[in-house]
């Protein structure tokens, strides 16, 4: 069963006086029945915090959340309908897997039978069927993060948060559970709210990222929103790997046909109205030519990857990163010359970093 | 040869002279118990007994006088376990349910009452003992084994507290948040999630409010009236009381009789003190 999830001016503050932090400024998120939001932004930025006033594990300050239509402010994480995954896993030591599964279904007092009955279905989905008598400490670190789904799964909760709960695991395994959430969130359909600080995590796994930064909610939408189209410079920075070009400089003719001037370099793309700005460029949207007339740049270092080759060279206009064909080989010195793809210009305003379209 | 294993030598010699010193009092009280009169006053303190001679121990504990009142250690004895049980049992569980709250669900001020409690740990008993003589008398526990009860679980708090507050503060605290969005409340994770994890805190508590209650003298001394007299003050008393003869075998098997218990405790539970003391975050 898929609730809705409303976060309606949200604040949270700690301290009192002169002392007083303020980790979140009026959250405002609404989250649609079966949606899987993240929750981005560096540490410190509040995103745990918000996940734990979800959970009822932190009261806000201010505000209103509603589950299912229904304001939980005040009620305990018990009686919310949710389960939580997290970080560090927090199975209970001295219980076996199977305990582990069926806690939150024997505080609710379902009969042992119906209890046996949902365990067995859920270590048959997670494959863990093998290990239900084993206690945490005998897992693996990918056991232990299926049996930690496995406990959120087994009630089958109105709403499902997850903090950080793949950054204890090897690349190799963040990349498998990774699948897995994804795929356990298709079946059950059931709404998500999870907590991460890698970019890579939100973009795979989220139908809406929130990304947050000091409290503030700098933007919320789409992957592809928040890649193709972010609000200000702060996500087009946080968003994508390797991180967008930034170029300031001054827009000299505005339009279709626009100049803009960027220290040594002049740029020919489509311009907003002439001002100072800053222009966001992601490393795929510069091409290396053999044109030799317009944009140009000297190679500084070149780092293959396999699928792409990452290369950073000096222009006039500031260093840069492009993301080339894994084809490309080029020695350290070379001069090439550049081509933006004029379609994916990002501009900000330079000093607020608010975006212009 | 000689010169590689010198340091391991020493180090050998050094405790096995540690060993001696502390093992001498106790075999010079084994020997000595079993020896009979005539050997006492003609033999030296460290010869091994003739024969095994169980009369000493017999005296000890059921005969020996103290005064007029010729019952040996029995009813102090006794008095001891009534009194040590209870009060063991009770102040580990206050410490353990003290220790809980100032770790996992700590509340405003929680920090300065545990600053508060600490001082109970460094606190000189006899700073208490006129006080406490009079809220016992206020509460009608003077000259009892009840009031002594009392004064046990309340002095052992502190460390009984510090001992579990210690330990539950290397318990992660999402262990915690979890089992509330489980459904468990106060109690209930208390005794199926942090008590389960708590064998080797436990056993070094007990073992701890074990020896420290059945060894004190001082309350015992205080607090106790004619009837209610612990075996450490009962011990005292039946070595002191003059008659023709020391009958040093008499008071050697009452020595090593008051101390049995504590000893058999830590035989028992041992094992665990160490692991106790040493244990680390529980890792989850």
């Amino acid at each position: 069963m898929a609730a809705s999830l409303q976060i309606a001016g949200i604040r949270k503050v700690f301290g009192k006086g002169d002392k007083a932090v303020e980790v979140l400024k009026k959250i405002e998120i609404d989250v649609a029945p079966g949606e899987f939001l993240i929750l981005v932004g560096p540490s410190g930025c509040g995103k745990s915090t918000l996940l734990n006033i979800i959970a009822g594990l932190e009261e806000p300050s201010e505000g209103e959340l509603r589950i299912a239509g229904k304001n939980v402010v005040g009620i305990a994480p018990a009686q919310r309908d949710i389960a939580m995954v997290f970080q560090s896993y927090a199975l209970y030591p001295t219980m076996s897997v199977a305990d582990n599964i069926g806690f939150a279904l024997e505080m609710r007092k379902v009969p042992l039978e119906q209890r046996q009955k949902r365990i067995a279905e859920v270590a048959a989905m997670l494959q863990i069927e093998h290990l239900l008598d084993r206690r945490p400490a005998q897992l693996s670190g990918g056991q232990r993060q299926r049996v930690a789904m496995g406990r959120a799964l087994a009630r089958d909760p109105q709403l499902f948060l997850f903090d950080e709960p793949l950054s204890n695991l090897d690349a190799k395994l963040r990349v498998e559970m990774r699948a897995e959430i994804k795929r356990l969130h298709q079946i059950s359909g059931i709404t998500s709210v999870y907590v991460t600080h890698d970019q890579i995590e939100a973009m795979t796994l989220g139908s809406r990222i929130a990304v947050m930064k000091d409290g503030i909610l700098q933007q919320i939408g789409s992957p592809d929103e928040i890649y193709g189209r972010p609000a200000n410079r702060y996500v087009a920075g946080f968003i994508g790997s390797p991180t967008m070009n930034f170029l300031d400089g001054t827009v000299q003719t505005g339009g279709p046909n626009g100049r803009f001037v960027c220290q040594g370099d002049t740029l020919d793309l489509p311009c907003p109205d002439p001002q100072a700005l800053t222009l966001g460029l992601r490393p795929e949207h510069i091409q290396l030519t053999a044109n030799n007339g317009g944009w140009r740049g000297e190679v500084m270092l070149v780092e293959p990857t396999g699928a792409d080759t990452y290369v950073v060279l000096k222009t006039g206009a500031g260093v840069i990163t492009v993301r080339a064909p894994a084809s490309t080989h080029l020695a350290v010195g070379a001069h090439v010359g550049l081509e933006i793809d004029r379609q994916h210009c990002n501009w900000f305003n330079t000093t607020t970093g608010v975006r212009i379209d | 040869m000689i010169s590689k294993n010198l340091p391991r030598i020493l180090v050998y010699g050094v405790l096995l002279i540690a060993a001696f010193f502390f093992l001498a009092p106790l075999y010079v009280m084994l020997a000595t118990s079993f020896k009979d009169a005539a050997q006492i006053r003609s033999g030296n303190l460290l010869s091994l007994p003739t024969s095994l001679n169980f009369e000493s121990w017999k005296l000890a504990w059921s005969s020996a006088c103290t005064g007029v009142d010729c019952r040996g250690l029995q009813p102090y004895f006794i008095n001891s376990l009534i009194m040590a049980v209870p009060a063991v049992l009770v102040s580990t569980a206050w410490g353990a349910i003290n220790g809980y709250v100032l770790s996992m669900w700590k509340f405003k001020g929680s920090e300065v009452l545990f600053g508060f409690m600490l001082f109970g740990v460094f606190m000189p008993f006899q700073v208490v003992l006129l006080p406490m003589s009079q809220v016992l008398g206020f509460l009608g526990l003077s000259s009892s084994l009840g009031g002594l009860i009392l004064v046990h679980c309340i002095a052992g708090l502190a460390g009984t507290t510090l001992f579990f507050r210690n330990y539950y503060t290397a318990i992660p605290k999402e262990l915690v948040n979890a089992a509330r969005i489980d459904g468990a409340g106060f109690w209930r994770i208390f005794f199926r999630i942090v008590i389960p994890m708590s064998t080797p805190i436990l056993m070094v508590t007990l073992i701890w409010q074990f020896t420290n209650i059945w060894n004190d003298f001082l309350f015992g001394v205080a607090f106790s009236g004619a009837d209610s007299k612990p075996i450490t003050v009962g011990l005292n008393n039946m070595a002191n009381t003059s008659s023709s003869v020391k009958a040093y075998n008499v008071d050697m098997a009452a020595a090593v009789i008051a101390g049995l218990p504590t000893m058999l405790v830590y035989v028992l539970a041992g094992q665990y003190f160490v692991k106790g003391l040493t244990a680390g975050a529980v890792k989850g």
